[in-house]
């Protein structure tokens, strides 16, 4: 699967002006600010607790969170399905509820039912979202959009004909098929097999080449770690961290050094109090614990402080703590706190 | 972009597209039903049956039984246009692009009452095959056909709305709107009803649309065509107000 945007400038034929180049354009406005947001449903359930937010014109930006943090609400009210409460969402710098036409305009979304018309045929339902979208025909960008995405040869089959995947990509083709600035993939990966989730990687990377910024929610942190240039933590309706991947896995990853011991001890000497080490593995193990971002030096200070109490070792091993303990951290960290 | 040509022809288009599909259920059958009333009232029993106010009984039946398919399919049609992207989900689309509400309406029930001018000039046909029709006042016959056409697909689109499940949406077409058709005068005119009758009729407004669109191909009338036209511009504020509501407050719609 192959995806190129005419990465071209000037007005495009959505007759919206195209500023989709390069990647990621710095010092720019964010393409999204969500401020104060808040929904109440009429349950009385908080679904989103005042959440602010930037997302960066040309980003891959994830947004993590437990079922029910409020990840679908969130994207549900920047694209106009449901209606904030409280807040200020602007979309490319348009209000998106006094100036909904032009913000509405610039969004493409991707639900992560698969709810598609049944009868229709692929390039029927294709058309008709560009169509609903205020765009002109064009059979060419159509074309374009269903090659990409594989699904040429099925162009005139009937949509419950497709398979799941197959079904999937057709959504992805309506969401693409008024040229969006803005895509949100709400559980891209859901019910997806090994294939095509790399396939849809390899597409949404594309995409953002061509300048098209990407929001994704999604269970798999892999998926995460893999994709995104920034994430978001979501939880109970708080945006709990939104960061550089990078830095947030620098600043709150874990590292655990495990050294596998000659002699197997009872228990940690005293003399390695400081270093908060335990055992595991009948004694066989010693491991110690530190933050990512730890003094380096500490290591070799233990390993002589062990030279010196004689408590020889036959291997070592480090490992770094995963986005998903992270996330999984930060969740019940702020579960904690709030207890 | 002021206005959505491009999405109102999308829904449109998808609508009659959809009726394309179901040619048969759409119109076929509706057209059927119809020819088998004038097989049984016209030419099985209509020779039995005396003129209707010097019009044979079988040319009286002609404007009830257009009005009769032009409430119930256009009703049925707007009702489902809506109700179905609701069930399936892909209403999210529907609600996440920059179509306003004046505009989805006029796509859906501009599609539904299309479908429904037709199937009426069509049973129109059919009826001109089994008996003499003439038509007196053609504007007011075409104003009366496209009015009701519009006005029941915008109920329609109301209780496609409101519907939660297949079961509600039957459930007025069926309990509320046949009963009220049937007791409207289809099949007879006021004048044969006693005068306690006539008068709980009078109540039915579905009596003031048949009458008047009557009164447009043979000059006879149970009320009269101001009273006629007022009770249809009643029923069409009436449904304007509640999508009005509807919309403002995203009743069954939006979160």
């Amino acid at each position: 699967m192959s995806l190129h945007r005419d990465a071209s400038h000037g007005n495009d034929s959505t007759g919206r002006y195209n500023a989709r180049f390069p990647a990621l354009i710095l010092g720019m406005s964010p393409i999204i600010s969500i401020q104060g947001l808040t929904k109440t449903y009429p349950s009385g359930f908080k679904a989103l607790k005042g959440v602010n937010l930037d997302i960066q014109r040309g980003e891959i930006f994830a947004l993590l969170g437990p079922n029910g943090a409020g990840k679908t609400t969130l994207i549900s009210i920047v694209c106009g399905i449901v209606t904030p409460t409280a807040g200020r969402v602007l979309a490319d710098g348009f209000d998106i509820i006094s100036q909904w036409r032009e913000a509405r305009s610039r969004i493409g979304l991707v639900p992560q039912e698969l709810t598609t018309d049944a009868f229709e045929t692929v390039w029927d339902t294709v058309s008709f979202s560009r169509g609903l979208f205020g765009c002109a025909p064009d059979p060419a960008h159509i074309e374009k959009v269903l090659r990409q995405l594989s699904l040429w040869d099925k162009r005139s089959n009937q949509i419950m004909m497709l398979s799941g995947g197959m079904k999937r990509r057709v959504m992805i083709a309506k969401a693409l098929s008024h040229e969006p600035d803005i895509l949100f993939l709400d559980e891209p990966s859901a019910g997806v097999d090994v294939e095509l989730r790399r396939d849809m990687w390899q597409m949404v990377r594309e995409l953002r080449a061509s300048g098209v910024t990407i929001i994704l929610t999604t269970h798999y942190i892999e998926e995460a770690e893999e994709m995104a240039d920034r994430i978001g933590i979501i939880n109970h309706g708080e945006l709990v961290r939104a960061d550089e991947k990078n830095a947030l896995m620098q600043q709150l990853g874990r590292k655990q050094l495990t050294l596998s011991l000659q002699q197997p001890l009872s228990s940690v000497p005293d003399e390695l109090a400081p270093w908060g080490l335990h055992i595991q593995a009948d004694g066989q193990e010693l491991v110690y614990s530190f933050d990512a971002q730890a003094d380096r030096n500490e290591i070799s200070r233990l390993l002589r402080k062990m030279n010196e109490l004689d408590i020889g070792f036959r291997d070592l091993n480090t490992r770094e703590s995963s986005l998903e303990e992270i996330f999984v951290d930060l969740v019940h960290q702020r579960a904690g706190e709030q207890a | 972009m002021s206005f959505n040509h491009h999405g109102v022809w999308a829904i449109y288009k998808f609508e009659m597209a959809r009726a394309k599909r179901t040619l048969w259920q759409s119109l076929v059958a509706p057209v059927i039903t119809t020819s088998l009333y004038f097989v049984v009232f016209g030419a099985a029993m209509g020779g039995r049956l005396s003129d209707v106010e010097g019009v044979p009984y079988g040319a009286f039946l002609v404007p009830g039984l257009i009005m009769l398919s032009l409430f119930t399919q256009s009703v049925s049609n707007a009702s489902f246009g809506i109700y179905f992207p609701k069930f399936s989900g892909t209403i999210y689309e529907i609600l996440s692009a920059p179509i306003s509400p004046l505009e989805a309406v006029i796509a859906y029930v501009g599609a539904a009452a299309t479908k429904s001018v037709v199937l009426g000039l069509v049973i129109l046909a059919t009826g001109a095959c089994f008996v003499p029709i003439q038509i007196l006042h053609p504007f007011w016959m075409v104003t009366f056909l496209l009015f009701t056409a519009i006005t029941f697909s915008l109920f329609g689109f109301i209780l496609g709305i409101w519907a939660r499940n297949f079961e509600e949406l039957q459930f007025v077409p069926l309990l509320i709107i046949t009963p009220l058709t049937f007791l409207g005068g289809v099949f007879y005119s006021l004048d044969m009803l006693s005068p306690l009758w006539r008068a709980v009729t009078l109540f039915n407004p579905v009596v003031y649309l048949i009458s008047g669109f009557r009164w447009s191909f043979y000059g006879m009338a149970d009320v009269s065509l101001w009273l006629s036209v007022s009770i249809s511009l009643v029923f069409l504020a009436i449904c304007s107000a509640i999508l009005w509501w509807v919309f403002k407050t995203g009743y069954r719609l939006k979160a």
